[in-house]
C-alpha cells in the first residue's frame, strides 16, 4: 500500500510523539482517508500492521468517529449543519436546498462522483450560522443563493 | 489485606480493603443487580444496574466500580434506587425483542430475571424497535443483535480471558454493536465463552439453538472427556428414543476447577455420543464378517475363548490394551482383571507422558505436585515444552488469568513460538530435541547450556534465568512430554533448589494420569508399584504374575510371531494410533470394546459396544493429579459400560467376581477365617469401609466398590470422599507412590491433538468436524486468491 | 475564516490579539507574546498554581471547575510521566470560541500549556483539536514548529534547563471526545469511551500518568493572569468567577458573534444590546445560555448575570459560553428534537440510560413533532429524562436530560399544541419531517 511522501513524512514524525504506537491512529486515519478517499480494506490492513493492531481494532475505532468512512464519498463532501444555532437561522432550508440542487439525500453521492451531501452536527460555525463545510472549507452566513454559488465554485474547479 | 468496616442497609459489615462494593454486598447476602459487572473481568460501569446510594455522594454510585472504604454508609434498597433499576430495565426492554418464548435463553435469562425482580413490566414506548437479522458467525456462534444489551462481557472474556480478541464494539450510541473480527464471521478458538457469558440470548450456540427449553433438560455436572485438564462440564440431557440424549454442554454453575472456562471440546463435542455410526449391539465375526449378536452370546464367547487360552497357553498368551478415556475404576479393574483373572502382565495403554518417571522422582516429596487450582494462584510459573493453548486449554486459561489478575511472572521455554509467549515475562526458544539438555542445565550442568544457546539467547541469559528462577517462591513448574525419563528426574532435582516448587506433568487424554496411576503397564501395578517385588497389591490381589509383561510393541511382535493368542482392547485404537498393520493380529482372538467400528475394531472377532464417559459414573484424574467425579448423563439403551463388561467377562470365564470387585459382605476374607495366608486377619476392606462410615456395595457393577479399593490401596488416592462426591476436585499425591520401573520413555507418543481435534472422538463429533471444515474452507479461500 | 465583531462593553483579554496577525510568531512577540512563560520560569511551581487559584479562573470547557485547584491535585512525585492536555475539541452546539483562539492567537494556547506544564512538572503537552477544524490544525502545527525553532519548546526551553514537548493531535468527529477521559482514550488511539472515575485524570490520566486537562480558552487565559496578576484577573468578574469569557452569541440576533465580556455580564443586555436584539420584529422566546446541554431560560428568566454561580441559581448553567437565542417563530418541540437528535447521534453508547434514553427521546419527539404525539408522551419524555439524569456513566447523559426537562417543564403548552394529530403549528407548509420508516 502506497501513500504519498507527505503522508509518510507526517506519519513517521507523528508516531514519535507518543509512548504507544496506536496513539497516532485517529489523526492518521483521517489523513489516510483524505488521500485515498475512504478507509478501504487495504488502508485498514496497512495501518493495522504499522500500528501493531488487529484490523478489528482499527475498524472499531473507525466506526466510532463520524468523519471516518469505509465507503467512498464524492470528491467534495458538502456538510450542512442543522444543529440548534443553524436550525433557528435556516440550516434545514440550506440542507433541503442542497438536496434538491444535487438530487441526493443525506450521505448520498451524485452519480458523477463530484458531490456528497451530509447533514452534520455543530461544526463550530454557530455565530455565523447557518454554516456548512465542503471538505474542510467553511462557508458561513449561508443563504440558498450563497450556497448555490459555493456549489458552483466547486463544480467549476472540478471542470477545469 | 486489612479489613475495612462499612455499613450497608444498616448492617455493619467488614471486607478486605480493595474489595468492590458489589462483592462486599454479595458476601453478606445483599444482592446488587448487575449486567456488565463480571468477576475477574475489567470493570465497565456501563449498565448502571448496580447504582446504590453512598452517604455524602450527591449522585447514586455504581457498586461495581466503587471500592469499599472505612466508614462508608451505603443504601442498596430505597425508592430512588428501585426506580433507577426499573428505569434501566424499561430502557433496555424498549429495544429488546420480546421473543422470549422462542429464545434459547428464555428461562435462563438475566434480563428476564431482573425484570421479574425489579419491574418494568409495562412499556412506555410505542416506537418500533430497531431490528436486525440474526447472523451466523461460525458453526457454533450465532448473534442476534437486537437481543444484545451491550454489557461487553463477551468482548472482555474473548479478549482479556482468552487472549483471542475476536470481538469488538463498533459504531456508537444506539447503533453500537458487537462485531466479529472478520467482517461477517469470527476467526477464533470457537470456545463459546462469549455465548456462555452472555446474560441474554444474543449469542447462542449452533450446537444447541432451538433444540429444547432449559427447563426440559436435566443437568448433570460431570468431567469433560477430551483433554487431560478435567474441566467440569454440565450436560443438559433429555429423553430420546434411544435413552437420554445430551443436548448441551456448559459450565452453568461455575463450580469446577475450571470456573467459567470450557473450550470448544468441553462445550460442544459431546455429540459423538449420538453419531449415526455408533455401535448399538455386539458383533461377532461369523464367516469372516462381523455380525450382530446378543450380549449373552458375545460375552459367553469371549469368556469361553479367554478361558480356553488361559488354560491351554497361560495368561501370557493374552494381551490387554487399556484406555486413557476410561474411568479410574475401569482402568484399575482392567489392570486387576489382567493380572488376577487372565494371569497376564501384558498390559499397556497409549502413553502420552512419563508419569512413572515423574512418580519415581517425586517419591517421598509430599506436596510437590501442583493442582489445577495452584496454576491460577502460583506466584510464578515455569513452562517447559507443550503448547497449552492447543493441548491444555484450561491450563492455558489458568496461566493467562494468573498473569493477568495476579501479575505472576511466566517463564516459558519451548521449541516453538507458542501463543502463551504473549503472557510470558520471558520466553526462550530452544531447538527441538534439546529439552533434555535443558533439564540437565537446570539441574546444574553448565555445559549443557551450550546446546541451548541461540542467536537470541546467550549462555549468560540462561544462567541468569536459572538464577532468577531459584529466587522465585512456590514456583509451579509445568512440563510437557518433551521431558521424559532421566530428564524428569533432573528437572525435579532443579526444583528442589527452589523453595516450595511444585510440578505438573502434562499428559494428553482425559484420564491419561489415571490410566498410569491405575497401573496399565506391563511392569507396574497401580500406584507405580513394580511388578517384581512385593506390595499391597501382591498381597491383596493374591495372584500377580511375577515378571514384567509385554508392552504394546512387544504384543505386536508376539502377534506377528504367533505367540499372542488373544488381544483384549478396551476403548483404544492402537491400530490407527500406532499405525500398525491390522493383519498382525489376524491369528489372535481379538476382542474390542468401543463406541465405534474403529480401525482396531474392524479387525476384531468380537466387538462389544461400550458406553462412553458421559454415560457412566466413576472418577478421572486430570493431568495435574486432581481426582474428579464422572457422572452419568447420557444413555444409549443396549450399551454397557466398560466396567460391567469386564466384570461379566470374568464371570463368563467362571471367575469368582467377589475376588475382582469387593461387593457384598465379607468381600475379601469371610472376616478372615478360611483363606490361607490371610487367615486370622480381619477383612481389611470391610475395616476400611467401616472406619470411613461407608457401606459395602451390593452390586458387582458398582464402580464405587472399586473406588473404595482404589482409595484404600492406591497411594495418594485416599482423599476426602465427601468432598469428591460434592463435586470438588481432590488433589492426589505421588509422594507415597511405588518405586516405579524401567519406564521406556521411547514408548511415549503425544496425541498431538489441537483445539479442534480429539483423537477418535473428534472424528465422530460433528461439532468439531464442522469447525475444522469451516476453518479449512476459509484458509483455502485465502490460498486460492 | 470566522468573522470578528466588537462591542464597547467588551473587555478584550483573551481576544486581545484577535485580528492582529498574532498567529505569526514575530507579531505575537511584539504583542507581549511569551513574556508570561518567561515570568513563570522564574516562579516556583506552587506560586504559579496559587496565582491561577487566586485569579478565580474557572474552566471554560463547561463544568467551571477552578483551574488552579485542578492543577494542585497533580501529585508532585510520579513514577509515570505527567501530561498537560489542551481540550480543543469544541463540539458543544452553540460554541465557536476556541476556534477563534486557535485561528487568531495559537501561541497563547501554547503559552498556556507551557505554564501549566511548569506548574505541575510535566514535560509533555498535547493540543487536541477536533477533526473538522483542519485549517486550525494547520495553523497550530505551524505555530508549534515556529516555537520549537526559537527554542521556546523542546530541550532547554528559553535556556532554562527545562524540557517541554508540545504536540498537536487531531480528532475525527465525535462530540463525546470532548469529555476529558474520552479525550484521553481518543488520544491513545481508541474509541472515545469515557473512563471510570476515580481515579481522576490529575492522578491517572494519559497512559496512566497524572494529567491536567483544560479547555483551550482556560489555558489561553493563563498567560494573561501570570502577566496581569491574579488580583487584577479576579476583579474583572464577580467573586469566584474571575476574568472574562468569550460568549458565542448565536441564533436569532441582529449581531451574532463572539464577544469577550466580563464574567457576570447581564444576559438580557447581552441579547438586546451586545447581540443587537431580535431581528425582523420578532420577540424573544428563550435563550440557551451555555451551549445545547444547558437548560433554556424563557424570555422572562434572562435577567441573570452570566457567571457560573448566578446562572446556576437561575436553574441553568454557564456551560461553554454558547448563548443561543430563540425567537418566537421557532418551535420548541422542533428545537428539542434537534437537540435530542444531536445527543442521540453523539452518545458513545457505553451506558444504557444515555444510549437508549437519547434514542427514545429523539424517536418520540420525531413522532410528536410530526403530529403523532399522545398526551402521555409529554410526561413520558419528562419521566425518561429525569431517569437519565445523574445516572449515566458520564455527563453526556445529563447534557441530554437537562435541556429536555426544561423544554417540557417550561414549554408544556407548545408540546400540547402538537397533540391530536396537529402538525407543528410553527412549521412552514410541507416542511414537517416524515415519520421515519424503520429498516427491517
Ligand atoms: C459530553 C461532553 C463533552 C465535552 N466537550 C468539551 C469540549 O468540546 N471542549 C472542552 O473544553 N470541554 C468539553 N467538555 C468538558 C471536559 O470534560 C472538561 O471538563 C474540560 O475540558 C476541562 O477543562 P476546563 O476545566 O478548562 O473547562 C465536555 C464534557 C462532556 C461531558
Ligand atoms: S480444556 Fe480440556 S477438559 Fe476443559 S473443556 Fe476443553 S477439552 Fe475439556
Ligand atoms: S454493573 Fe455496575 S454499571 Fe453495570
Amino acid at each position: 500500500m502506497k501513500f504519498s511522501d507527505t503522508f509518510e513524512v507526517r506519519f513517521a514524525e507523528m508516531v514519535t510523539h507518543y509512548p504507544t504506537k496506536r496513539s497516532a491512529l485517529v489523526p492518521t486515519l483521517l489523513y489516510a482517508q483524505d488521500e485515498v478517499g475512504c478507509l478501504s480494506d487495504e488502508v485498514i490492513a496497512e495501518l493495522a500492521q504499522r500500528l501493531e493492531l488487529t484490523e478489528l481494532e482499527v475498524r472499531n475505532v473507525i466506526s466510532y468517529y463520524s468523519m471516518l468512512t469505509t465507503k467512498p464519498r464524492g470528491k467534495y463532501n458538502v456538510q450542512v449543519c442543522t444543529n440548534i444555532s443553524c436550525l433557528v437561522r435556516g440550516g434545514e432550508e440550506i440542507l433541503h436546498h442542497c438536496q434538491k440542487k444535487l438530487g441526493i439525500g443525506h450521505k448520498g453521492t451524485t452519480p458523477d462522483g463530484i458531490f456528497s451531501l451530509e447533514e452534520v452536527e455543530c461544526i463550530g460555525g454557530c455565530s455565523w450560522a447557518p454554516a456548512a463545510q465542503v471538505n474542510y472549507d467553511y462557508h458561513e452566513n449561508l443563504t440558498a443563493e450563497k450556497m448555490d454559488k459555493v456549489l458552483e465554485e466547486y463544480r467549476r474547479k472540478e471542470m477545469q | 489485606m486489612p479489613e475495612v468496616t462499612l455499613t450497608v442497609d444498616g448492617k455493619k459489615i467488614t471486607a478486605p480493603a480493595g474489595t468492590l462494593l458489589i462483592e462486599a454486598c454479595k458476601s453478606v447476602g445483599i444482592e446488587v443487580p448487575s449486567f456488565c459487572y463480571y468477576p475477574n473481568l475489567s470493570l465497565q460501569g456501563a449498565c448502571r444496574m448496580c447504582l446504590v446510594k453512598i452517604e455524602k455522594m450527591p449522585k447514586l454510585q455504581t457498586a461495581c466500580t466503587t471500592v469499599v472504604s472505612e466508614g462508608m454508609v451505603v443504601t442498596t434498597d430505597s425508592d430512588e434506587i428501585k426506580q433507577a433499576r426499573k428505569s434501566m430495565l424499561e430502557l433496555l426492554l424498549g429495544n429488546h425483542p420480546l421473543d422470549c418464548p422462542v429464545c434459547d435463553a428464555g428461562g435462563e435469562c438475566e434480563l428476564q430475571d431482573m425484570t421479574f425482580s425489579y419491574g418494568a413490566a409495562e412499556s412506555k414506548f410505542m416506537e418500533a424497535k430497531n431490528h436486525r437479522d440474526e447472523q451466523q458467525w461460525s458453526p457454533v456462534v450465532f448473534f442476534d443483535r437486537p437481543r444484545c444489551i451491550l454489557c461487553y462481557r463477551c468482548v472482555r472474556v474473548c479478549g482479556e480471558g482468552m487472549d483471542v480478541w475476536a470481538l469488538g464494539v463498533q459504531n456508537r450510541g444506539v447503533s453500537s454493536i458487537i462485531a466479529p473480527n472478520k467482517e461477517d464471521h469470527v476467526e477464533c478458538e470457537e470456545c463459546g465463552m462469549c455465548i456462555d457469558i452472555c446474560p441474554v440470548g444474543a449469542l447462542t450456540s449452533g450446537a444447541y439453538r432451538y433444540k429444547t427449553r432449559p427447563w426440559e433438560m436435566k443437568h448433570v455436572g460431570t468431567t469433560c472427556t477430551h483433554c487431560g485438564d478435567g474441566c467440569k462440564t454440565t450436560l443438559g440431557v433429555r429423553r430420546a428414543d434411544t435413552g437420554m440424549e445430551i443436548v448441551r454442554g456448559d459450565n452453568r454453575d461455575k463450580s469446577g476447577t475450571n470456573g467459567d472456562f470450557l473450550c470448544i471440546k468441553g462445550r460442544y463435542a459431546f455429540d459423538f455420543a449420538h453419531h449415526e455410526d455408533r455401535l448399538m449391539q455386539p458383533l461377532i465375526r461369523k464367516n469372516g464378517k462381523l455380525t450382530p449378536a446378543t450380549w449373552a452370546e458375545a460375552l459367553a464367547l469371549v469368556g469361553k475363548k479367554f478361558g480356553e487360552i488361559c488354560d491351554r497357553e497361560g495368561g501370557q498368551a493374552i494381551g490387554v490394551v487399556g484406555s486413557t478415556r476410561i474411568t479410574n475404576e475401569e482402568a484399575y479393574l482392567l489392570s486387576k482383571f489382567a493380572r488376577v483373572v487372565l494371569g497376564t502382565n501384558n498390559v499397556d495403554h497409549h502413553r502420552t507422558a512419563d508419569f512413572p518417571a515423574f512418580a519415581a522422582a517425586l517419591r517421598g516429596k509430599p506436596g510437590a505436585t501442583a493442582s489445577m487450582a495452584d496454576v491460577f494462584t502460583a506466584p510464578a510459573i515455569l513452562l517447559i515444552g507443550n503448547d497449552p493453548t492447543e493441548q491444555h486449554p484450561l491450563l492455558a486459561w489458568q496461566i493467562r488469568n494468573n498473569v493477568r489478575l495476579h501479575g505472576a511472572p511466566l517463564y516459558a521455554i519451548n521449541s516453538r513460538p507458542i501463543k502463551l509467549r504473549r503472557q510470558a515475562t520471558q520466553f526462550l526458544q530452544i531447538s527441538p530435541g534439546t529439552e533434555t539438555q535443558l533439564a540437565d542445565f537446570m539441574a546444574g550442568s553448565n555445559d549443557a547450556a551450550d546446546a541451548l544457546v541461540s542467536p537470541s539467547t546467550s549462555k549468560d541469559a540462561w544462567l541468569a534465568l536459572r538464577d532468577k528462577l531459584k529466587t522465585e517462591q512456590n514456583l509451579v513448574i509445568i512440563f510437557g512430554s518433551e521431558l521424559r525419563g532421566a530428564a524428569v528426574a533432573e528437572l525435579v532435582k532443579f526444583g528442589a533448589s527452589v523453595s516450595g516448587a511444585k510440578f505438573t506433568c502434562l499428559g494428553d487424554y482425559a484420564n491419561s494420569h489415571g490410566a498410569a496411576d491405575m497401573g496399565l503397564y506391563p511392569d507396574l501395578l497401580p500406584g507405580y508399584h513394580p511388578i517384581t517385588g512385593s506390595s499391597e497389591f501382591h498381597r491383596e490381589w493374591g495372584r500377580v504374575p511375577q515378571s514384567a509383561g509385554l508392552d504394546l510393541p512387544g504384543m505386536i511382535r508376539a502377534g506377528k510371531s504367533g505367540t499372542l493368542k488373544a488381544l483384549y482392547v478396551v476403548g483404544s485404537n492402537p491400530i490407527s494410533r500406532l499405525n500398525i498393520d491390522p493383519f498382525v493380529f489376524s491369528n489372535a482372538f481379538v476382542v474390542v470394546q468401543d463406541m465405534f467400528l474403529t480401525e482396531t475394531a474392524t479387525m476384531a472377532d468380537v466387538v462389544l459396544p461400550a458406553a462412553n464417559a458421559y454415560e457412566k459414573s466413576g472418577t478421572f484424574t486430570n493431568t495435574c493429579g486432581d481426582l474428579q467425579l464422572v457422572k452419568k448423563a447420557g444413555e444409549v439403551t443396549g450399551l454397557k459400560g466398560d466396567f460391567e463388561i469386564i466384570v461379566r467377562i470374568a464371570d463368563a470365564m467362571g471367575f469368582d467376581v467377589h475376588k475382582l470387585v469387593p461387593f457384598g459382605r465379607g468381600t475379601q476374607a469371610d472376616m478372615g477365617q478360611t483363606r490361607g495366608a490371610q487367615s486370622g486377619e480381619a477383612d481389611r476392606h470391610a475395616v476400611w469401609l467401616e472406619a470411613r462410615g461407608l457401606e459395602p456395595k451390593m452390586s458387582p457393577f458398582d464402580p464405587m466398590a472399586i473406588l473404595d479399593e482404589i482409595q484404600r490401596l492406591v497411594p495418594g488416592y485416599d482423599v476426602s470422599r465427601m468432598n469428591l462426591l460434592a463435586g470438588n476436585s481432590q488433589h492426589t499425591s505421588l509422594a507415597q507412590a511405588g518405586a516405579g520401573a524401567a519406564h521406556k520413555p521411547e514408548l511415549i507418543s503425544s496425541a498431538n491433538d489441537n483445539l479442534f481435534t480429539s483423537g477418535t472422538l473428534g472424528r465422530y463429533s460433528h461439532a468439531l468436524q464442522s469447525v475444522i471444515e469451516s476453518h479449512e474452507a476459509k484458509h483455502s479461500e485465502v490460498a486460492a486468491d | 475564516m470566522a468573522y470578528l465583531v466588537s462591542h464597547p462593553d467588551e473587555v478584550k483579554i483573551v481576544s486581545r490579539r484577535f485580528g492582529q496577525g498574532a498567529a505569526n510568531l514575530d507579531r505575537y512577540l511584539e504583542l507581549d507574546g511569551y513574556k508570561a512563560v518567561q515570568k513563570a520560569l522564574a516562579m516556583e511551581p506552587d506560586a504559579i498554581i496559587n496565582e491561577v487559584k487566586n485569579s478565580g479562573l474557572r474552566g471554560r470547557g463547561g463544568a467551571g471547575f477552578s483551574a488552579g485547584m485542578k492543577w494542585s491535585f497533580v501529585p508532585k512525585q510520579s513514577a509515570k510521566p505527567k501530561y498537560v492536555l489542551c481540550n480543543g475539541d469544541e463540539s458543544e452546539p452553540g460554541t465557536c470560541k476556541d476556534r477563534l483562539i486557535f485561528e487568531h492567537d495559537p501561541h497563547s494556547v501554547i503559552e498556556g500549556v507551557t505554564i501549566a506544564a511548569l506548574a505541575v512538572g510535566a514535560q509533555t503537552g498535547y493540543i487536541y483539536i477536533r477533526g473538522e477544524y483542519r485549517y486550525l490544525s494547520v495553523i497550530m502545527q505551524k505555530a508549534l514548529r515556529d516555537a520549537y525553532a526559537r527554542g521556546f519548546l523542546g530541550k532547554n526551553i528559553f535556556g532554562s534547563g527545562r524540557n517541554l514537548d508540545i504536540y498537536w493531535h487531531g480528532g475525527a468527529g465525535a462530540y463525546e471526545v470532548g469529555e476529558e477521559s474520552a479525550l484521553m482514550e481518543s488520544l491513545e488511539g481508541k474509541r472515545g469511551i469515557p473512563r471510570i472515575r476515580p481515579p481522576f485524570p490529575a492522578v491517572v490520566g494519559l497512559w496512566g500518568g497524572p494529567t491536567v486537562i483544560n479547555n483551550a480558552e482556560t489555558l489561553a487565559s493563563v498567560p494573561h493572569i501570570i502577566l496581569g496578576g491574579a488580583e487584577w484577573f479576579a476583579r474583572l468578574g464577580p467573586p469566584k468567577n474571575g476574568g472574562t469569557r468569550l460568549f458565542c452569541l448565536s441564533g436569532n440576533l441582529n449581531m451574532p458573534g463572539v464577544y469577550e465580556l466580563p464574567m457576570g455580564y447581564n444576559l438580557k443586555k447581552m441579547v438586546y444590546d451586545v447581540g443587537g436584539g431580535i431581528p425582523n420584529g420578532r420577540r424573544l422566546k428563550a435563550v440557551v445560555p451555555g451551549g445545547s446541554s444547558t437548560p433554556c431560560l424563557t424570555a422572562d428568566e434572562i435577567d441573570v448575570n452570566m457567571d457560573f454561580d448566578s446562572v446556576a441559581k437561575a436553574g441553568s448553567m454557564l456551560g461553554s459560553g454558547g448563548v443561543v437565542v430563540i425567537d418566537d417563530a421557532q418551535c420548541i418541540v422542533k428545537f428539542a428534537l434537534r437537540t435530542m437528535k444531536f445527543y442521540q447521534h453523539e452518545s458513545c453508547g457505553w451506558c444504557i440510560p444515555c444510549r437508549e434514553g437519547t434514542d427514545w427521546l429523539k424517536k418520540t419527539l420525531l413522532r410528536f413533532h410530526a403530529g403523532g404525539g399522545l398526551k402521555k408522551d409529554i410526561d413520558n419524555m419528562q419521566y425518561l429524562a429525569e431517569n437519565m439524569l445523574g445516572r449515566t456513566f458520564c455527563p453526556l447523559g445529563d447534557a441530554a436530560a437537562m435541556p429536555m426537562i426544561a423544554f417540557v417543564k417550561k414549554f408544556r403548552k407548545e408540546f400540547e399544541d402538537h397533540l391530536e394529530g396537529r402538525p407543528c403549528p410553527y412549521e412552514k407548509e410541507g416542511a414537517v419531517e416524515q415519520l421515519p420508516v424503520f429498516a427491517h
